[in-house]
């Protein structure tokens, strides 16, 4: 297998190679025994073994996996002939006979037909994931239909079913009829399906591995990459400057190495008079850790709460010790600092699972009948997932520290267990809403990185990737990205990059070629990459990070990802920019009215015992300020800001009333056929509008043409949204396509009125009648 | 919120509405904190009241306006002829309210001589476009009685042999919206007659159906002998006649038939009131939801669109006309086959056309404006009212919602109708036939609401519209995609976001102007470039610097 490298393609991907069979051990990843034919899907550089035995034993295969993309490292595990898949269209269903694969890192249809199924109308190609491709990541739940019964599918089957229901984590359905396959490829494939995606696996075992180690060689990052990966001591203090937190806070090289915690990351930032010392004493919890700084120079701490202890001698230390620190940082500068515990007073993460799965259910629809059937009640359904319900909180919560931050010019310290859940959720909201840099793209992935990944956001665990039984996913990034959708939803010029960004973002949390969301930790990325896989050619395994969307997709598609309506803040010379500071000061800040200050304020003197408490496990479900007066003041700075415009460039705050708060529709219902509007929703204007600037751009192209007696450069604005003439409000991602214009009818009928009966049964003319 | 710049014309034809600014989608709204420049600008500050021609002062009396989002403020109600007009007397408070008495449907004196509290003791009005006004008002001089009084005159004339203001309003406008609506000429556009469908004058007189227009297109072979025989089997003689007058075979050979569950009136009036009961004052906000779907309003449309649908389906698949028809035939019918046409024909989609579609398929074919509307009447509790029509705007909204290109007309329209739908500023949505209007020669003594929109037009266009002839538009009838229309129902909430302008829309007129002026330049250029061929040095310096370069991402 050892053969003469060639030049990597860029970003490290394979063209479609016919499989070889693959002896016993290779470098890759081993998967369960179970497998039972096992064939891989190498790269380019592996092409040399095209005219061995082996290979054409299994040319039989060739034809279909002319359609599989399949990155580096990939293994064939099982697959099965003759599978139907369902399209449904126009409210009626057909079939694509084709096979059904299941690989080490994804499952396939390949349809036998190609043309039915490569389909290049799909404007939105994902190089990695087709459409037809599920990762084993992706896959929520199995059913069978047995009988025309449907029933979940796990562990060992006595029996097989006729037809296979996957449902999928990005919202998609896929229904297999399995009655015209052979019955040993049946239970084959049912069976692979269902113990790859089951099973609990090793992290060792996961795909990224074998797909890294399969890529070694290649050098796929980007170099236009500008996102600040907070991996560095430099990148800290960079974050620092940018924004003026460096007067008070200090970047720390302590726990270089993981010297003092595995769960803090190499690098982090703390109050300049908080001894470096004092980090390593409970491993870093009770320490007040930087998150970022307001333009008035108040800061946004978080800090994980000290481990519980019975022992009241070493309760006496820990208060001691946490005296020690409020000491330090209620000096001046700080001085007021207001706490904010995340894990008494507001979400528990089992309300965040709840809310999750059952809003899911809601979208994860296996036919028309259904959907029309949840139609009525929809709201009400909503309702009761109170998915919704979290996210005003969440944006509630945050906007609550804006105010504190902003108006009041108060330090907010977020509390928490970890620090790693919450914490990285209210923090970045905050930092979304309060730093236009946040709302850029490159800001908003540095953001990431700085809170979730080096803030060390569990997404091995969250995600339940290692389908560990005893774990259940909690989306809490998912949560974020919903939170921050409302943002971009109500305020669509603040943002550089679009709702299809955050979905397609939603989505690579289960593609296992990206390291950003496969790690508990820092600590565990690189001691699972780094030193301690130095294994065969002694360098580190070289992961991607999926902030590189040149590896998902061709540069026509990651224009869908770039908001039209941003325009960046113009720049000024330095004379106006210090009026334009002022300006933005007088806007964002609301007076200080006497009125509203109060002694509770400066929490030390009085608040240090009861904070301490808090700190040490006594939970109280009531902070010091959450009385009338902070719904008051919340309620000022709110209606306050939504009573002026609003500036882009500048503090957002998000509406939080009920009819506000919507249904993330571009992830939720876009695979749905019967919510799909032909030729209309946003997608309809946002076409007019870029071909609006496609002809002003030409405009301005043909005057400067004029001026400089040049040529312009054509530009290469041939935008996916002109390509196709009606689009479907599911744009980009409408799966499956209806092709007549036909409406689509409601099924369901009306549900009762309840006590509306008797005015019901009346007739509208009670005069009329006799009339004649 | 930017108050724009007002021009002059525009202020005399529309101040009472005050849609004025084209950033502001509440029509009748002034309850707002930021609108000074309005006042001033538009009148004569001697009166401080804004005044229409024919338009007569009455009282005015100092009062508390409880307002409920903002508490009580001191305030000078002006009544007119026309409307009440309250401007505060605060200074840290530019409120204004200007409210036409036509939306007034019930007045209620609240508290009584013996009442305590500070400000129980007043008036408190229920208005037609969801809201409440309260004033308080001194116990002392009978200020309540009169006020009372006065109002409950000239917001229901009818009981107090008053003429509704229509009548006294003495408006100009450069366009006339009576000449909007011409049958002959509407049905010639549709191909009609033809051997299918003949012009009968067999109701010239409404001596055939009182509620049917004069003018009437019926089948071919149905001659007008056998169409009296049918009148009198029907509901007040209303004989089946053309819609859409959609091409067809004979009309009623293979009936199909369908029922479409579409509740009747009173279920939908006592839906409107049960949002009422969730959006104002305030926004029922934990349980938002299910508070909204036990209105079962949304379920409503659902219903109504989803019928529509079935008809469009109908009419534009099969060869067969479609017969709809309810127990009386003025309120489903007129909601099914207007939206049906609004589905098929692209004609209706543009602001004539939908003017005519409403003029047609609403007013001309006897919807009972006077009665489900109440106009100038005291009866609020009328068994007779409903909100049919605004059931019938709110689909369209919910259409040109899921079609945003689809529509000339923006929701601006949409509410600048309602609006004047109570306010009886205008004839064109009063009385409840045709015969009747006759009688009392509306078009001769009042002015068109088209007159206003046709005159001012560029108010109430989508800038996004793009013409299609030929499309069909189906709207996906689901939950999953109606949505409460925030922008009217909520208007008068200062806390719900009222996204004016929208800044997709505004991005696309700053492109649009860009464009005019590059075209421009380059026009400018081409003539200089001509001009001075032989010495192209001599050329100005960049355009580039001078002008603004739009920043997109390709």
């Amino acid at each position: 297998m050892r053969a003469v490298p060639r030049p990597p393609l860029p970003w490290g991907w394979a063209e479609p190679q016919p499989p070889v069979l693959v002896a016993a051990a290779t470098a890759g990843a081993r998967v369960a025994a179970s497998a039972p034919a096992r064939r891989c899907f190498p790269g380019r550089r592996y092409a040399g073994e095209r005219g061995s035995r082996r290979w054409r034993r299994h040319q039989g295969a060739q034809a279909l996996l002319r359609v599989v993309r399949a990155p580096r490292g990939e293994q064939l595990l099982c697959e099965a002939s003759t599978v139907l898949k369902y399209v449904q269209e126009d409210s009626c269903q057909r079939g694509i006979y084709g096979k059904l694969v299941c690989t080490d890192f994804k499952i396939a249809f390949l349809g036998d037909d190609e043309s039915a199924l490569d389909n290049d109308e799909t404007q939105f190609k994902n190089k990695v994931i087709g459409e037809n491709d599920i990762t084993l990541h992706c896959v929520d739940q199995i059913y069978g239909v047995f009988d025309e019964k449907k029933k979940t599918l796990f562990g060992q089957l006595k029996k097989y079913p006729e037809k296979l229901i996957i449902h999928c984590k990005d919202l998609r359905v896929f229904h297999f009829c399995l009655r015209y396959t052979k019955e040993e490829e049946v239970k084959r494939i049912v069976s692979g399906i269902i113990h790859h995606t089951q099973a609990p696996k090793l992290l060792k075992r996961l795909f990224l591995f074998s797909y890294a180690a399969a890529a070694r060689n290649s050098t796929a990052t980007d170099p236009k990459n500008h996102t600040v990966m907070f991996e560095t001591l430099q990148d800290w203090c960079w974050e620092l400057e940018r924004t003026k937190g460096n007067m008070k806070y200090k970047a720390v090289r302590v726990n270089e190495g993981y010297r003092v915690s595995e769960r803090l990351p190499e690098y982090f930032v703390v109050p300049t008079p908080l001894p470096e010392e004092d980090v390593p004493r409970f491993q870093g919890h009770g320490i007040p850790m930087w998150c970022w700084s307001c333009h008035n120079g108040c800061a946004l701490l978080k800090m994980s709460a000290l481990p519980k202890e019975q022992d009241d001698a070493v309760l006496q230390v820990q208060k001691s010790f946490l005296d020690g620190v409020y000491k330090t940082i209620h000096r001046p500068p700080y001085e007021i600092v207001k706490t904010e515990d995340l894990s008494s007073s507001f979400l528990s993460l089992q309300d965040i699972q709840t809310a999750h799965s059952k809003f899911k259910q809601l979208f994860l629809i296996d036919n028309s009948t259904e959907f029309w059937d949840t139609d009525i009640k929809w709201f009400s359904l909503l309702e009761s997932s109170s998915w919704l319900d979290i996210i005003r909180r969440c944006l509630k919560k945050a906007i609550e520290i804006t105010e504190c931050l902003e108006a009041q010019n108060m330090n907010v310290l977020l509390l928490e267990e970890n620090a790693s859940d919450l914490c990285c959720l209210i923090s970045s909201l905050v930092q979304v809403m309060m730093d236009p840099h946040c709302r850029t793209r490159v800001g908003f992935q540095s953001l990431v990185q700085k809170e979730w990944i080096m803030g060390g956001h569990c997404f091995l665990d969250r995600c339940n990737h290692l389908r560990q039984s005893d774990k259940e996913e909690v989306p809490v990034f998912l949560l974020f990205l919903d939170c921050v959708w409302q943002l971009v939803h109500q305020h669509p010029p603040a943002f550089e990059f679009t709702e299809t960004y955050l979905t397609v973002l939603s989505d690579s949390l289960y593609i296992p070629i990206f390291s950003t969301f496969f790690f508990n930790s820092p600590h565990q990325k690189d001691t699972n990459m780094g030193r301690e896989s130095q294994d065969t050619q002694g360098k580190p395994l070289n992961l991607l990070t999926v902030w590189d969307w040149s590896v998902q997709f061709e540069p026509k598609a990651q224009t869908l990802l770039k908001n039209p309506l941003y325009v960046e803040k113009p720049k000024l010379d330095k004379g106006q920019r210090k009026g334009m500071r002022f300006k933005h000061q007088r806007q964002l800040s609301l007076p200080l009215t006497q009125s509203k200050s109060s002694p509770k304020r400066g929490f030390f003197r009085e608040e240090t015992d009861h904070l301490i408490k808090n700190l040490l496990g006594k939970r109280i479900s009531k902070l010091i300020n959450s009385s009338d007066e902070l719904q008051d003041n919340f309620r000022e700075f709110y209606d306050s800001w939504h009573s002026k415009p609003t500036d882009y460039h500048g503090l957002l705050l998000p509406h939080i009333e009920g009819p506000e708060i919507k249904v993330w529709a571009q992830r939720y219902l876009r695979w749905i056929p019967e919510a799909q509007i032909l030729g209309g929703g946003r997608v309809a204007t946002m076409s007019k509008l870029l071909e609006m600037m496609e002809e002003v751009q030409s405009l301005q192209e043909k005057i400067d043409e004029r001026h400089h007696g040049q040529v312009a450069l054509q530009a290469e604005a041939s935008s996916l949204l002109r390509a196709s003439a009606r689009l479907s409000s599911l744009f980009p991602f409408a799966l499956l396509q209806r092709h007549s214009s036909k409406p689509v009818l409601p099924t369901s009928g009306w549900k009762a009125l309840g006590d509306e009966e008797d005015l019901a049964r009346r007739e509208d003319e009670s005069v009329d009648v006799g009339d004649l | 919120m930017l108050p724009g710049p007002l021009d002059f014309s525009d202020t005399i034809s529309s101040m009472a509405s005050a849609p004025t600014s084209k950033y502001n989608s509440h029509s009748l709204e002034n309850e707002s904190i930021k609108r000074t420049s309005r006042d001033g600008v538009n009148w004569d500050l001697s009166e401080a009241v804004p005044r229409l021609p024919g338009e007569t002062r009455v009282a005015d009396k100092e009062v508390i306006y409880i307002c409920p989002f903002n508490g009580p403020i001191k305030g000078r109600v002006y009544i007119t002829n026309y409307r009440l007009y309250l401007r505060s007397l605060e200074t840290d408070s530019a409120l204004i309210l200007d409210v036409p008495l036509g939306v007034i449907s019930r007045i209620e004196k609240m508290g009584g001589a013996t009442s305590r509290g500070e400000n129980s003791y007043g008036l408190d009005i229920t208005c037609k476009d969801m809201r409440n006004l309260r004033f308080a008002l001194k116990q002392e001089g009978h200020s309540r009685r009169d006020m009372f009084e006065i109002l409950t005159r000239h917001a229901f004339p009818l009981a107090h042999s008053l003429p509704i203001f229509a009548f006294l309003n003495e408006e100009k406008f450069n366009v006339d919206g009576w000449l909007v609506y011409n049958p002959v000429e509407e049905y010639r556009r549709q191909g009609l007659p033809n051997h299918h469908w003949r012009i009968t004058f067999i109701n010239k007189c409404y001596e055939l159906c009182d509620t049917y227009p004069s003018l009437l297109v019926v089948p071919y072979r149905a001659s007008d002998e056998d169409l009296r025989r049918v009148a009198t089997f029907r509901s007040r003689n209303r004989i089946p006649a053309t819609g859409g007058g959609y091409e067809s075979d004979d009309a009623y050979h293979n009936a199909e038939l369908f029922f479409l569950d579409i509740h009747n009136i009173h279920v939908m009036r006592e839906s409107l009131k049960k949002v009422k009961d969730i959006v104002y004052p305030n926004v029922e906000e934990s349980h938002w939801l299910s508070s909204l779907e036990s209105t079962h309003w949304l379920e409503h449309i659902k219903l109504v669109l989803t019928g529509a649908i079935q008809v469009a389906d109908k009419v534009s698949s099969g060869k067969s006309s479609v017969l709809v028809h309810c127990s009386d035939g003025w309120d489903r019918t007129a909601q099914l086959t207007s939206l049906a046409m609004l589905m098929l024909d692209s004609f209706y989609r543009s602001i004539e056309g939908f003017e005519i579609l409403v003029q047609k398929e609403w007013i001309s074919f006897g919807h009972k404006f006077a009665s489900r509307i109440g106009h100038g009447d005291k009866n609020h509790a009328d068994a007779d009212r409903s909100p049919i029509f605004l059931q019938f705007i709110d689909c369209v909204w919910q259409m040109s919602k899921q079609f945003p290109t689809a529509f000339e007309f923006n929701e601006q329209f949409l509410i600048t109708i309602l609006d004047h739908l109570y306010s009886c500023r205008f004839g064109t949505f009063l009385y409840n036939c045709e015969s009747a209007r006759e009688r009392q020669k509306v078009t001769e003594r009042t002015v068109s609401l088209w007159s206003l929109i046709n005159s001012n037009k560029d108010k109430f266009k989508n800038p996004f519209y793009t013409k299609e002839i030929n499309r069909v538009l189906y709207p996906v009838a689901s939950m999953r995609h109606l949505e409460l229309w925030v922008n009217y129902y909520i208007r008068w909430n200062p806390r719900i976001k009222q996204q004016q302008p929208n800044p997709v829309e505004q991005r696309y007129l700053e492109l649009l102007a860009l464009r005019d002026e590059y075209i421009k330049r380059l026009e400018e250029l081409q003539l200089a470039n001509s001009a001075k061929l032989s010495d192209p040095s001599t050329s100005p310096s960049s355009p580039s610097q001078m002008m603004p370069h739009v920043q997109t991402h390709f």
